[in-house]
């Protein structure tokens, strides 16, 4: 990569995070794994946590988060992160331990594991990434499709009489004794993307103190999967997306409202 | 050491806290479940980690994760619960990091039952898992070896960087018996974990584990790397026992010779002993590892035995890798039950004659 000279005479305000590494990522334009995988970076720099993190990839188009996020970490089978968590966190509980899961990741196939782990309070942070369709695997339905959303195996829309309906994670976790935090933010735009920033660190911090499960669920675009320009699949979430996944902490203990209201 | 009376789960486990296991994830499942208690109590009183899971699903990625983090770690189950954990196995085998897991064997398929059975060895030999990988299994037939066995599985997983696996039916498993404990080694501290463990990137380089190669040469470099490691294991870790009359020796002489594994091949040493009473030259090659298998000195035997008659709790699935050794250099037989019923001595004796005399009057395989 190419490196500039900076001038003595300018004040550094933006640089790439020690908790990122120098490659290009291999996501789509428009994509906002990107901006989730930077938001993580800055926090884990700014809590100065780096050399004592671990994190779990997932299954899904961010199976490479190990080739970017410049920290320790290992690759799980899908759904397993928050067990492969529990298993590294147990045996080394000064490490700081997180997941990394998209929707169907973790509200389908993994579902019993990330309540369970949720539930057992475990010293592990999640980031959810929640972009209502599998990416990877070319678009096909997820537990988290909206209904009537077409995909490429719900071709007339989700039906709700035959899927079922989409699953709010963030309800079902926050009502479990174990989490401590559990909060939804959306990456539509710049202030959503501050908001999220300060949950991620927030989640991290509850964490670091020892106060049990936290986990952010990042309401995310697909454009490529939607078939829509990235400026208008913007558009559609916040219109369709956060309607049906209200904004804000489903759990947040006086704990960590305390960590959030020191300066 | 004065000896004392275990039962087989309990004394896996204990063996387990001996050899300095970090940490047990399991779930609880009839006829193991003794050492998930067992371990519930030990390990936090040994101030290690203990974990009931959610289920063998989550309990097998909890090794894993541990075993990323370079901790000594393990988990126990029995037949419905292996098949669950099967995914994990192939995860771990290829991301190559060392686990232990004891299958403590019951009749199948399906939900089954309780009972002892053998059912599982083309499972935990032939395919513990998706892909191209073997397990290191061992298997005992007593509680003392079982015991050995933990210790030499967890040397050999972290030797390898694989899975050590013992099988065991429930016989052993619920058996009590004298036997003598090994020392207490030294937990490793976490300073000391291994040079590729996920300790966090502090002063080096960050560190991946993962199983996932894209590209068809990239996943073939891993899976020749795999290979030339499994065919390692194949030249240095072949192990059984040979029995004749009382006690363990060579049985060059056996015209009859047994094979058996497990409880089945115990069995098989009294009806050697029994045989050789009756002035019948028989022998026993019972297998202390299935994988790799002694096929060697099978081909060896095959060279002056008769007949080799292959006893098994299950429908005929060591036999296979029998045949597989002998070839045409002797005439195979096989005697099982399944269901969990056992085979008595005196029952596989006269199987055991019989098709000796077929080949005396000519009887072809």
């Amino acid at each position: 990569m190419a490196t500039v000279e900076i001038s003595a005479d300018f004040e550094l305000v933006y640089k790439r995070p020690e908790s990122l590494t120098e490659a290009y990522t291999h996501y789509c334009p428009g994509c906002t794994h990107g901006v989730a995988h930077r938001l993580i970076a800055e926090v884990l720099d700014e809590l100065n946590v780096r050399e004592r993190t671990v994190g779990i990839a997932p299954v899904g188009c961010a199976v490479l988060a190990y080739d970017y996020l410049n920290v320790d970490m290992a690759e799980a089978s899908h759904g397993r992160a928050p067990a492969m968590a529990t298993g590294i966190k147990r045996v080394s509980p000064d490490k700081v331990v997180f997941t990394y899961q998209g929707d169907g990741d973790l509200a389908a196939i993994g579902t019993a594991e990330i309540v369970h782990a949720a539930n057992r309070g475990e010293l592990i942070t999640t980031v959810f990434i929640n972009n209502a369709v599998y990416g990877m695997t070319g678009g096909q339905m997820a537990p988290t499709t909206l209904p009537g959303q077409v995909t490429t195996s719900s071709p007339t829309g989700r039906d709700v009489e035959t899927a079922g309906f989409p699953i709010r994670m963030a309800e079902l976790l926050g009502i479990l004794p174990g989490a401590v935090y559990v909060t939804r933010q959306a990456l539509f735009d710049v202030p959503g993307i501050r908001k999220a920033k300060k949950a991620i660190k927030l989640a991290f911090q509850a964490q670091l103190e020892g106060l049990g499960f936290s986990m952010v669920e990042l309401l995310s675009t697909c454009n490529v999967n939607w078939h829509m320009q990235p400026a208008e699949a913007m558009e559609w979430a916040k219109e369709h997306m956060v309607a049906y996944y209200p904004l804000g902490d489903t759990k947040m203990i006086d704990a960590v409202r305390a960590i959030q209201e020191r300066k | 050491m004065a000896k004392e009376l275990l039962e087989g789960n309990r004394a896996i486990a204990e063996a387990a806290i001996r050899a300095g296991v970090e940490a047990f994830f399991g779930y609880p499942i009839t006829p193991q479940s003794e050492i998930l208690e067992r371990l519930s109590k030990r390990l936090p009183e040994e101030g290690r980690a203990f974990l009931q899971a959610e289920s063998e699903l989550a309990s097998i990625n909890m090794v894993y994760g541990a075993a990323c983090a370079g901790a000594r770690v393990m988990t126990s189950s029995s037949s419905p619960g292996i098949s669950l954990m099967q995914e994990g196995f192939s995860y771990i085998a290829c991301s190559e990091v060392p686990a232990v897991v004891v299958n403590v064997m019951r009749g199948g398929p399906g939900l089954g039952n309780i009972q002892p059975a053998q059912g599982d060895y083309f499972q935990a030999v032939k395919m513990a898992g998706h892909g191209d990988f073997h397990a290191i299994v061992l298997a005992p037939a007593n509680v003392q070896e079982a015991i050995d066995c933990v210790v030499l599985a967890f040397d050999l997983a972290e030797k390898y960087r694989t899975i050590g696996m013992v099988v065991l039916d429930g016989a052993i498993g619920q058996m009590m018996e004298p036997v003598e404990l090994p020392p207490m080694r030294p937990v490793r501290p976490p300073e000391e974990r291994p040079d590729w463990a996920l300790t966090g990137a502090k002063g080096r380089d960050t560190r991946t584990i993962t199983s996932l190669y894209l590209g068809g040469e990239n996943l073939e470099r891993t899976n020749l790397r795999l290979q030339a490691k499994l065919q390692e294991i194949a030249a240095n870790e072949v192990r059984w026992k040979e029995y004749s009359a009382d006690g363990e020796h060579r049985i060059d002489d056996a015209e009859l010779l047994l094979v058996a594994f497990g409880s089945v091949g115990r069995i098989c040493q009294t009806v050697v002993r029994e045989a050789r009473a009756e002035d019948i030259k028989a022998g026993l090659l019972r297998p202390l590892t299935l994988w790799p298998f002694p096929s060697a000195r099978l081909a060896e035997l095959a060279q002056q035995a008769r007949i080799i008659l292959v006893a098994e709790m299950n429908a005929g699935q060591m036999v296979e890798d029998v045949r597989l050794a002998v070839g045409e250099r002797c005439p195979v037989r096989f005697h099982g039950r399944m269901g969990g019923v056992i085979p008595l001595p005196d029952e596989i004796l006269g199987v055991l004659k019989k098709v000796g005399n077929d080949t005396v009057s000519g009887g072809g395989d």
